[in-house]
């Protein structure tokens, strides 16, 4: 259980490691598409964080309902992103009922702006 | 045959248009006006002492109307201004466009029924009235912003309940109470905990 959990926590280093600033010279960002941060490149946790940039707090079926996603789903993305430390989980219990909330942390909201930074240097960059 | 290989400009185009689109779906309307209920909630119990029970007159009726025109400048004027201070203007803002949409139906049955109230006889139910319809627009209006708004709905729709069921003559306190009361209640607690 512990390596496997080691194990996933390299694998998103390893996926962070590649990010880049790609905002400084928008050609690097086509000349180098591994600059990309791909711990948020995928759609479903690019959803996670986008819906968690806009509201304090989320809980798991909030966004399970603004994404249109699965338990499943929605548990092994949102877990890839607390381990990039992009995202908080909080759980808490509203009478016998498990409450489970999520909230962007400040690494998650460096690394929104980061990606939405290198999308623009693309479009720029082609545009010139 | 294979599919075509999607220009990169068009993917960072889509990935952008998606994050916007994400943020859209999950943003609340939070420019309730906090303060503004409070304003609107002190005009109201002013009203209130002003028309006193509702006796079936024209001025009874014209108090009210004046009360609710005085609201709903205060209510924009003050939503404008939290808008703008939060940074999505709400002209521009689609969680508030929402809003609107859900918010308003039942404020138009009220401008419907008054007249028809007026007609047959019932003015001194129309506080019950009032208070129903107008608890509906916000807990309709309410799914679409922050949690306490519906839950402010769902209490303006109770009181006009009882106001139903009470004696006509008490209507002026029940708009007092709504009007004034839960607006001044729900108005300090929007204030403090969501931005004004």
């Amino acid at each position: 259980m512990a390596a496997r959990s080691a194990a996933r926590k390299s694998e998103v280093r390893s996926q962070k490691s590649e990010v880049g600033n790609p905002s400084r010279n928008p050609h690097s960002a086509i000349r180098s598409p591994q600059l990309l941060d791909r711990v948020i490149h995928e759609r479903l946790r690019l959803g996670i964080v986008s819906a968690l940039a806009v509201n304090e707090r989320l809980t798991f079926n909030d966004l399970k309902r603004l994404l249109q996603t699965t338990d499943g789903n929605l548990s092994v993305h949102a877990r890839k992103l607390e381990d990039a430390q992009y995202i908080a989980c909080d759980k808490t219990f509203e009478g016998r009922m498990p409450r489970t909330e999520y909230r962007l942390t400040a690494a998650g909201r460096r690394a929104l702006e980061k990606y939405v930074a290198h999308m623009e240097a693309i479009l720029k960059a082609v545009r010139e | 045959m294979p599919a075509r290989p999607e220009p990169i400009d068009a993917h960072a185009a889509d990935n952008i248009r998606f994050i916007r689109d994400a943020m859209t779906r999950a943003s609340a309307f939070t420019a309730i006006p906090g303060w503004g209920g409070v304003v609107m909630g002190a005009t109201a119990i002013a009203a209130a002492a002003i028309s006193g029970p509702p006796d079936n007159s024209l001025r009874w009726v014209m108090v009210w109307f004046g009360e609710a025109v005085v609201a709903a400048a205060i209510a924009l004027a003050t939503m404008t201004r939290k808008a703008r201070r939060s940074g999505a203007p709400l002209s521009t803002a689609a969680p508030a466009y929402r809003f609107a949409l859900a918010y308003v139906p039942p404020l138009v049955a009220g401008m419907i029924l008054t007249p028809v109230f007026a007609t047959l006889d019932l003015m001194a139910r129309l506080p019950g009235c009032w208070l129903l319809l107008y608890g509906t627009a916000l807990a309709s209006g309410g799914t679409f912003s922050v949690r306490i708004v519906p839950l402010m709905g769902v209490s303006f729709m109770a009181l006009g309940t009882v106001a139903f069921a009470a004696p006509a003559p008490w209507g002026h306190y029940f708009l007092a109470a709504g009007f004034g009361g839960l607006h001044i209640v729900f108005g300090l607690i929007i204030a403090r905990n969501y931005g004004g």
